[in-house]
Order: structure tokens, then C-alpha cells, then sequence
């Protein structure tokens, strides 16, 4: 974790001011949003306004709601009350609503999901070529361009499985990106990934946002939350307990919950 | 310096090593490793001894050694006592196994059938070969109605043949191709509408699984030749080899929809996940995502059931069709060629064709298999 904040230093300063947040667009609202699993009450009272541009990251302990938080704002799962409005959509069970909303707004996983029936290059392409119905040869070359963007280019003929996990999930972001997405959730990206493999992902990931992608993650890279994120989001038991900005949430944090948090992932 | 141990006596020469390759070898490890070992391999020998020649020389003609009355042979030959199987027979009534009672002289339209068939669907399994699509539908399309006007006939002058006189392998194949080809879609159909969100499709699919795999069938077939036509208004016919055909089909494909059923449920959710939230729809993350690798997951199981299938056309027999064995049995009466092994010889006859056809199934879908291996358990 630290190596990734201490490195660049530089880098931080020169790119921060490329890192323009919007102060009047709305890239996601959540208003007053609970979801339950049967009876179990799994997000309360949700109230979220993510800016274009803005860089969040959600941490929490495991259980505390926040992967299901972002799962809800493309509706990989639904919420019973409150509402998600995304990219000024908003997401009901209305599936021309929710295929509106995937289409700009990237995923990328824990364990990748990568098809594994198909070459990388393909994987790229499939979603281009039949959701926004872009020529082959043109998909081809877009994929082309983020291979090379996550440095795999070599790659683009093999399948996922002879990839490494680092590599895999290289893939899976190009994947989401050559969709052109406005917005990338990143649910735990590197949390399946051996350490060595971590900082390569990592590093995609701050390039991305070095270009103002608009980037909520879930993560417990806190070295990358304090390097790219704009609000860091503690949740906890389906509640948000605080957010801050990051230098002010890992040096001062509000909560007990936050500081017992802290104190236990900090050493 | 001086050498402190001096060896003063050679040490006694080692024996040879006992021979660890070659036949004997092998035999030795293998077949006599222990005295239980030498004792089950005696008796399989005692047992292969005694069972083998009798088998040999029933199944092969005398220039083999055998007792069986090769092709050519005549009935009297077949007669003696100690002959063995009446290959004679066989080949005398060959034309009736393939064809049942298709006229004679018009042999040549089920001969096209069948090449026209091979032609199409060696190339469909060679996966090297080029223009896919295009043979597919030749395949799929094209051929069938094809095949119907040809067996049919009445028209381009060619006279009618009604279904009640085609028989044979031909009918036993053609059951068959068509209710493979038909159950696959209808199957796949079904396992979806099983694991539909939308409550009514789920019952329907639910329902019409739990029917169909509930009852024999031989009584789906009763049920199509006997019942339909009493609860059909006067006059109407619908033809009964289209029947037994549907019935067939339909009873298929609710046992092909919970092999696929269970590749889907074998998928990780994290592919529909994904599908889903690169903005595929329904259908096309079906198509390209899910199914691709549930029928993948599922190649064992579909070819199974194909395999059940062949092998069930030989029930429509008990409906009056005259498939393969049906003509079989109906040739083993015949004066003619009455011998003591008439029957046995055309049984064993329908069961090594049956044989040569469900091994070639199998072993298609072991190297498919294989083929389609890209090396992640997804």
C-alpha cells in the first residue's frame, strides 16, 4: 500500500490538476435509498451525490454494505425504497432505464469475469459490437488501444485462462472501458489478487483517474485512496458513518467506528 | 600419502535385474502381481476361452474359420444345423432394412436423401471447413423440406410415396436427425423459461418438463396414434409418422431442458454479472455469453440424451411405424429364409447398426469435447 503513495509524490501534484470535478453535474444521486435481503436490513437511509469527475472511495469492514452499494447503481441489484438516479436515469424496473444506464457506466469485479470462452480481444469487443453496434474492424481497433493502455497488447489473442490474475483483471478493466463508460465502479478490484500482481492493477487505476473519469471504489487500498480519491466514504453496517476528504479522514477521523477501522487496517 | 583401505576381496557379482520391460514384464506386474492377481487372471483366461470361440464362430463365415453363412450363401446353407449366423439372409433383405416398404423402383429418392445428407453434415462437423452459416442453413432449412418433397414425392412428376410405405433405417434416421435437431431449441427454450423471473413462463416451462418427463414413452406414443385421432374432428388427419415425430421431439426436449438446465446453474452468477452489466440484453448475453459455455459444460449430457433418443425411435415400432428393428422383426417370419438363425442373425444386425451409430455419437462429442477446452474452468 505505501509504496504506491510514497512513489509519486510528483506525480500527485503534476496530475491533480487535470482532476477537474464538476460542481454542478450530477453523476450519481442516491436519495434516501434502503435495500433488505428478505428481512435483513441491508442499507439504511442511503443519501450519496457522487460530481462528475469525482473520485470516491468506499471503505468498511466486510458486511457493511458497501459492495451492495455500488452493485445497486447499476442494478445488479435492486433497491426497495429511495431513489438511484444515475447520468439523469433513474433506475427502476424499467429494463430499457437499466440498459441505458450500463452502457455508461463500467464494472469491474472482484474475480474479473472475464469470458472464458472467448479470446481477450474478443471479450473486448463483444459489448461494442452488439450494444452500441459499432463496426467489428472499429471495435477491434478501440480494444487495440486499451490492450496497449493496460500494457497487454501481446495478450489479445489468448484466453483469460492463460492469463495471470494481474493480467486478467487488466482485461476486465480494458473491457469496461472500451464501452466508453461516463463512470467506473470498481468493486474490490484487487482484493482476489496476489500482492505482486496488486500494484499493476493499481496503477491502471490511477491513470484512469489522472484523466477525470468520474471512479467510485470499493477498496482496501487505502495507499490509493489517499492518492487519488477525492472523498473517502466509511460505511458501516449498512449506514454511512462519515466521509471526508482523505487527508482528513485518515488523520482525523470523526467516528469511533472510523478510528477502530483505522487503527485495525493502519499498522 | 598412502591409501588407508585397500579392498582385497571382489565383491560377489549382483544377479542379472529383473527384466522391468517387454511383454513379460508386464504381464508380470500387471497380471501376477500377487497370488489373488494370478488367480483372477486364470480364470478371466478359463472364461475368455470358453466364451470366445462359440462367439467367433457364430459371427464369422467359414473362410474365417467360422461357422456363419456369408452374404451370397443360400437359405439351404443357413439350414444346417451347426450354421451359424445367416449373413445370406441379411444381405437378401438389405433393401428392406433401409428402405421398408418404399417402392422399389424409387429407391434412387431416398438414396439422394442420404447422400445429400453425408454431403451436408460432415462438413457441419468439421470444424476446419469454411462457410459455417451457409451450411448450416442448407442443413437446418434447406435440407429437410428438401427431403420431405423427395421421400414425399407428388411433385416435379414424381409419384407420391405416403409415409405409411417408408421404413426402415431411413425412417429410424429420420426420426432421429429431426427429433435432435428439433429438441435442441425447444430444450433450450425450456431450461430458460425454467429459470425465468417472469412467474407464469416458469410454471408453463415447469409444467410442461414435469409432464412429459413423468410419462413413458411408449405412452406418448399410444397417446399420438391411438387418442389424438379420437379427439380430432371428423375428417381431419394429421399423418402418423408426424406424430409419433412431434412426440418424439417434444419428449426429448424436456429431458435435453434439464441437462442444459444444469450448465446453467453450473455458470458462476459473476457471468451473467458481467453480460449484464456491459449492457447486453436478455437475449444476447444469453447468446454469447451463457449458453456457449453452459451447453459447453453440458456436451456429455446433451449426447446422452441423443443417445436415449436413437435409440427410443425403436419404440414407434409399437405404433405400426416400420423403423429399423420393426422391419427386422417383420423380415424374421418371412418362409423364405426361415432358418435357426434367421431372428438372431437380424437382431444382431439392428443392434450392430445401432452400435456403429451411437459410438460414432459418442466419440464425436469426446473430440468436441476436447476441442472446444480453452483451458479455464469458468
Amino acid at each position: 500500500m505505501s509504496d504506491i503513495s510514497s512513489n509519486s509524490a510528483e506525480e500527485r501534484s503534476a496530475s491533480t490538476s487535470q482532476m477537474t470535478v464538476s460542481d454542478t453535474e450530477v453523476a450519481i444521486d442516491v436519495v434516501g435509498m434502503h435495500k433488505w435481503y428478505g428481512d435483513f436490513h441491508v442499507l439504511r437511509d442511503i443519501d450519496l451525490k457522487v460530481m462528475r469527475g469525482e473520485r470516491i472511495v468506499i471503505a468498511g469492514p466486510s458486511g457493511s454494505g458497501k459492495s451492495t452499494l455500488i452493485r445497486c447503481m447499476n442494478r445488479l441489484e435492486e433497491h426497495q425504497q429511495g431513489q438511484i438516479i444515475v447520468n439523469g436515469v433513474e433506475l427502476t424496473a424499467d429494463l430499457k432505464r437499466i440498459d441505458e444506464v450500463r452502457r455508461e457506466v463500467g464494472m469491474v469485479f472482484q474475480h474479473f469475469n472475464l469470458f472464458p470462452h472467448l479470446t481477450i480481444l474478443q471479450n473486448l469487443t463483444l459489448a461494442p459490437i452488439w450494444v452500441r453496434g459499432i463496426p467489428q474492424a472499429e471495435a477491434e481497433a478501440t480494444a487495440m488501444h486499451y490492450l496497449e493502455r493496460v500494457k497487454i497488447p501481446e495478450q489479445a489473442n489468448k484466453y483469460p485462462g492463460q492469463l495471470s490474475g494481474g493480467q486478467q483483471q487488466r482485461v476486465a478493466i480494458a473491457r469496461s472501458l472500451c464501452m466508453q463508460p461516463k463512470i467506473m465502479l470498481f468493486d474490490e478490484p484487487t482484493s482476489a489478487l496476489d500482492p505482486e500482481m496488486v500494484k499493476e492493477v493499481l496503477e491502471v487505476m490511477i491513470s484512469l483517474a489522472q484523466e477525470g473519469m468520474t471512479m467510485i471504489c470499493v477498496t482496501h487500498e487505502m495507499g490509493f485512496a489517499r492518492q487519488v480519491a477525492n472523498r473517502v466514504i466509511f460505511m458501516d453496517q449498512g449506514q454511512i458513518i462519515e466521509q471526508n476528504d482523505p487527508e482528513n479522514f485518515f488523520s482525523n477521523p470523526q467516528h469511533e467506528r472510523t478510528k477502530l477501522f483505522l487503527s485495525q487496517i493502519l499498522h | 600419502m598412502s591409501f588407508s583401505f585397500v579392498r582385497e576381496q571382489m565383491v560377489e557379482p549382483a544377479p542379472a535385474p529383473v527384466n522391468t520391460a517387454g511383454p513379460i514384464a508386464w504381464a508380470r506386474r500387471n497380471l501376477f502381481a500377487t497370488p489373488s492377481d494370478s488367480l483372477l487372471t486364470i480364470l478371466a483366461i478359463v472364461l475368455l476361452i470358453w466364451a470366445i470361440p462359440p462367439i467367433y464362430n457364430f459371427v464369422f463365415p467359414n473362410f474365417l474359420g467360422g461357422d456363419a453363412v456369408p452374404p451370397g450363401g443360400t437359405v439351404e446353407e443357413c439350414r444346417v444345423e451347426t450354421a451359424g449366423a445367416c449373413w445370406a439372409y441379411i444381405s437378401a433383405r438389405m433393401s428392406f432394412f433401409i428402405y421398408g416398404f418404399y417402392p422399389a423402383e424409387e429407391y434412387w429418392r431416398p438414396n439422394l436423401v442420404f447422400a445429400l445428407g453425408a454431403l451436408l453434415i460432415i462438413p457441419l462437423a468439421i470444424p476446419r471447413v469454411p462457410f459455417k452459416r451457409t451450411n448450416a442453413i442448407l442443413f437446418f432449412v434447406v435440407y429437410p423440406v428438401i427431403c420431405f418433397y423427395l421421400l414425399n414425392g407428388g411433385v416435379l412428376g414424381m409419384r407420391p410415396v405416403p409415409t405409411e410405405q417408408w421404413g426402415g433405417l431411413l425412417v429410424t434416421l429420420i426420426i432421429s436427425l429431426v427429433g435432435i435437431i428439433c429438441s435442441i431449441p425447444i430444450g433450450i427454450l425450456l431450461a430458460l423459461g425454467r429459470q425465468s423471473k417472469l412467474p407464469i413462463i416458469k410454471t408453463l416451462c415447469i409444467m410442461f418438463i414435469e409432464l412429459w418427463r413423468a410419462v413413458p414413452l411408449i405412452t406418448v406414443l399410444f397417446m399420438a396414434s391411438v387418442m389424438l385421432p379420437l379427439f380430432m374432428p371428423q375428417g381431419t388427419t394429421v399423418d402418423k409418422l408426424l406424430r409419433a415425430l412431434v412426440g418424439v421431439t417434444l419428449f426429448s426436449s424436456a429431458y435435453l431442458a434439464e441437462v442444459v438446465r444444469g450448465g446453467l446453474q453450473a455458470l458462476p452468477r459473476g457471468q451473467y454479472e458481467a453480460a449484464s452489466s456491459l449492457g447486453l440484453s436478455y437475449w444476447k448475453s444469453m447468446w454469447f455469453i451463457i449458453l456457449p459455455q453452459a451447453l459447453k459444460h453440458v456436451i456429455p449430457g446433451i449426447v446422452n440424451s441423443f443417445i436415449a433418443l436413437f435409440k427410443d425411435t425403436s419404440l414407434v415400432s409399437i405404433v405400426g411405424i416400420f423403423d429399423l428393428l420393426n422391419t427386422v422383426q417383420a423380415a424374421s417370419s418371412d418362409i423364405e429364409w426361415s432358418s435357426p438363425t434367421q431372428a438372431i442373425t437380424g437382431y444382431l444386425f439392428a443392434g450392430l447398426v445401432f452400435w456403429v451409430f451411437c459410438f460414432a455419437m459418442s466419440r464425436y462429442s469426446i473430440w468436441m469435447e476436447r476441442r472446444l477446452d480453452t483451458g479455464h474452468k469458468g
